[in-house]
């Protein structure tokens, strides 16, 4: 894995959301929730700031942020298409879709296309199991989504680029 | 002259495209030079008809659905602000069958009211049961609970009301209250369309827990893939607060009740209750040996109540009108209401709010409709990934916890998953195994191990080889998970892939018996 370089504006960022919730009780989830969503992943680089904050090791903050399929250690693409596969909506064909996407965007769950535009992620239930297969771009949420709407869906994150 | 108009803010409604929806009745009035307020309320929970509009008229609410942007031009030619006749006219609401033939006691407001507006909340009974808990003793508020049957919905079955008992009777300095809301069960959705939909029930439920069992802090911990449930829940709680329904001398009762969300991040196994504790602590989601329970030794350690989300949604109405009210409702020893979950291949999905007692079949084809491809419904898994598939021959088993048990099945979180006939059942045991493999915490053997066992096994008996001996070695691998694994994580995984096997042999490579057990 390349080294992931965390400019020093970033750095100070991340210095003072660390700041902001280290008196909270529990607070590494809702920091490191904090901190993703300033960077898009947590970089290992501030494990160190972390756990002498919070008084953990090391090894206590990189258990957590590994622990959660939420919590990203890599850079993620410009967008994350998160795909639903759990029983609902197998039931309803996503298994032709997650198929579909592999082939058209040339990569496998957990990778990120080659442009660094679409990350693919599998997710465990949108809770849009009514309206079965359920695929999230980013934060939009969509159902009854066959293969044409997909390929329309990624169609349109690209235009916005 | 000005109309109201109702375009659901909910996230199924929204995956319908109920914003663009919305956006566009209000440029089209714009356009037309017409007064027209929207209002984004919850879904009525008719997710086949999303994005359902609905219009406020003399006669009542009448409803529109599933209206997308370019059916608004021509509703507003047809004077719909006015209940006007279109294709797309579906009646007064409150008259419509589907929702006519259920009993929406916890869902009662669900779709009616804007979610974020106290005033809308009290002006639909909000706040009576916790008005009601103010003036009692503790003890008495959770007599009520006891009496009324209420049962975790969040899958356990656990009384709610002993569990609180339990709490009360515990001596600390301080207590806690927390939501389960990591609703991982695919095919549910009912806490979501709560926390969306009517986010105030919950937290009135929340502060009469509180306030019952001597608890000041609440966290409702909200599983990340609910980003919409985080938005309204926070902006409820603040609404609560600055009414002063939330924090110090909650209506000059002194008690005071403090409530936060906290975000799980996507970790199947946090729904299980000592494992969201620990993630709530900030650790990963590792199981708890049980005892000591939560209820005795819960978050850091102090008395803790843990309930999901329509448990404590339920308890303002119990409050309200009563632990018999309730009771009346259902049978058996399952008292009240479920909220039940259409989901899968099920043409008109969505939630049925029902006594205990509805059988599975007039779920699947009164409600739902049968299949959304046509095609004869051939398996339906109830309870969420850890639940047993049933087949045909049990459809008429009625909705009740101890009916469910004597068929080895749970009714778990409500949600029913519908599988047409051509589904392959050996996949879906293959895909049980998986799963539960992706999301074990790892902290005992079985769970961790088993799981992955599994998967191999099945990928053997899926390519047809030795089928007959590996079926054996996944009934004696189950028997080793049902009996050993610390939560029901990797002690239920058995459950569907063991139903699949027994109710479905023929996927499996073997013969169908003439009477399948």
């Amino acid at each position: 894995m390349q080294e992931e370089i965390v400019s020093k504006d970033q750095l100070s960022k991340i210095e003072s959301i660390i700041g902001a919730f280290k008196s909270v009780p529990g607070a590494l989830m809702p920091l490191l929730h904090e901190i993703q969503n300033e960077m898009g992943y947590i970089p290992e680089s501030t494990y160190p700031s972390i756990s002498r904050e919070l008084n953990l090791s090391v090894a206590e903050v990189h258990g957590v942020v590994t622990f959660y399929h939420h919590f990203r250690t890599h850079r993620p693409g410009k967008h994350i298409l998160q795909i639903c596969r759990a029983e609902s909506c197998q039931s309803m064909g996503c298994g032709e879709l997650e198929t579909h996407v592999k082939c058209s965007l040339g990569v496998d769950y957990h990778e990120t296309t080659s442009d660094g535009e679409i990350s693919l992620e599998p997710v465990y239930c949108l809770g849009n199991c009514a309206l079965s297969p359920a695929v999230m771009m980013d934060d939009q949420i969509y159902g009854r989504v066959n293969v044409k709407r997909i390929d329309e869906i990624i169609e349109s994150v690209k235009e916005k680029v | 002259m000005s109309y109201t108009v109702f375009v659901p803010r909910d996230s199924s409604a929204l995956s319908m495209g109920a914003d663009k929806t919305a956006q566009t009745i209000l440029a089209e009035a714009a356009s037309r030079n017409l007064d027209v307020k929207v209002v984004r309320n919850g879904s009525r929970g008719m997710y086949w008809l999303e994005p359902l509009v609905e219009v406020v008229t003399s006669e009542g609410r009448v409803a529109y659905g599933p209206v997308l942007p370019g059916d608004v031009a021509s509703l507003f030619d047809n004077n719909f602000l006015e209940g006007g006749a279109h294709a797309l006219r579906l009646g007064l609401t409150e008259e419509l069958s589907w929702l006519k033939k259920q009993e929406r006691l916890t869902f009662a407001r669900m779709g009616v009211v804007d979610p974020v507006s106290i005033d809308d909340y009290m002006s639909h009974d909000g706040f009576n049961g916790l008005k009601n808990a103010l003036a009692m003793s503790g003890a008495d508020i959770v007599k009520q609970v006891t009496d009324s049957g209420l049962r975790g919905r969040g899958g356990a079955a656990f009384p709610t009301g002993i569990k609180w008992k339990t709490v009360m009777e515990c001596q600390s300095d301080q207590k806690y209250i927390v939501c389960n809301a990591d609703e991982g069960d695919s095919g549910t959705y009912s806490d979501r369309m709560i926390m969306e939909g009517d986010p105030f029930v919950l937290i009135e439920g929340m502060t009469i827990a509180g306030v019952a069992v001597g608890a000041t802090q609440g966290y409702i911990y909200l599983r990340s893939e609910y980003p919409h449930a985080m938005e309204t829940l926070n902006q409820a709680i603040k609404n609560a607060y600055a009414s002063n329904w939330l924090g110090r001398n909650i209506q000059g009762s002194g008690k005071t009740f403090d409530l936060e969300v906290r975000l799980g991040a996507g970790a199947y196994v946090c729904g299980e209750e000592t494992s969201l504790l620990e993630s709530l602590e900030g650790k990963r989601g590792l199981v708890r040996f049980k005892p000591p329970l939560p209820a005795i030794e819960g978050l850091f350690g102090k008395p803790t109540v843990v309930n999901n989300v329509i448990s404590l949604a339920t308890i303002p109405i119990v409050l309200d009108k009563g632990a018999d009210y309730y009771k009346d409702y259902g049978m058996g020893r399952s008292r009240g209401t479920l909220p039940i979950q259409l989901a899968g291949n099920i043409k008109q999905c969505g939630l049925v709010e029902k006594a205990f007692g509805i059988t599975l079949r007039e779920l699947l084809y009164d409600f739902g409709g049968g299949s959304a491809t046509g095609r004869p419904i051939r398996a339906v898994q109830v309870g969420g990934p850890l639940g047993a598939y049933l087949p045909e021959s049990q459809f008429d088993t009625p909705l009740d916890y101890e009916k469910f048990t004597e068929i080895w099945a749970v009714l778990g979180h409500g949600g029913i998953v519908a599988f047409d006939d051509t589904v392959d059942m050996a996949k879906m045991a293959r895909y049980a195994f998986e799963f539960c493999a992706i999301e074990s915490c790892g902290k005992c053997t079985p769970c961790r191990i088993g799981s992955t066992r599994g998967v191999e096994v099945m990928d053997k008996i899926i390519s047809g080889t030795d089928s007959t001996r590996n079926i054996e070695l996944v009934r004696d691998l189950s028997d080793t998970m049902l009996n050993g694994s610390l939560c029901a994580l990797g002690g239920m995984t058995p459950y569907p892939v063991l139903s699949a096997i027994n109710h479905f042999p023929e996927d499996f490579g073997l013969v169908k018996k003439e009477q399948a057990a």
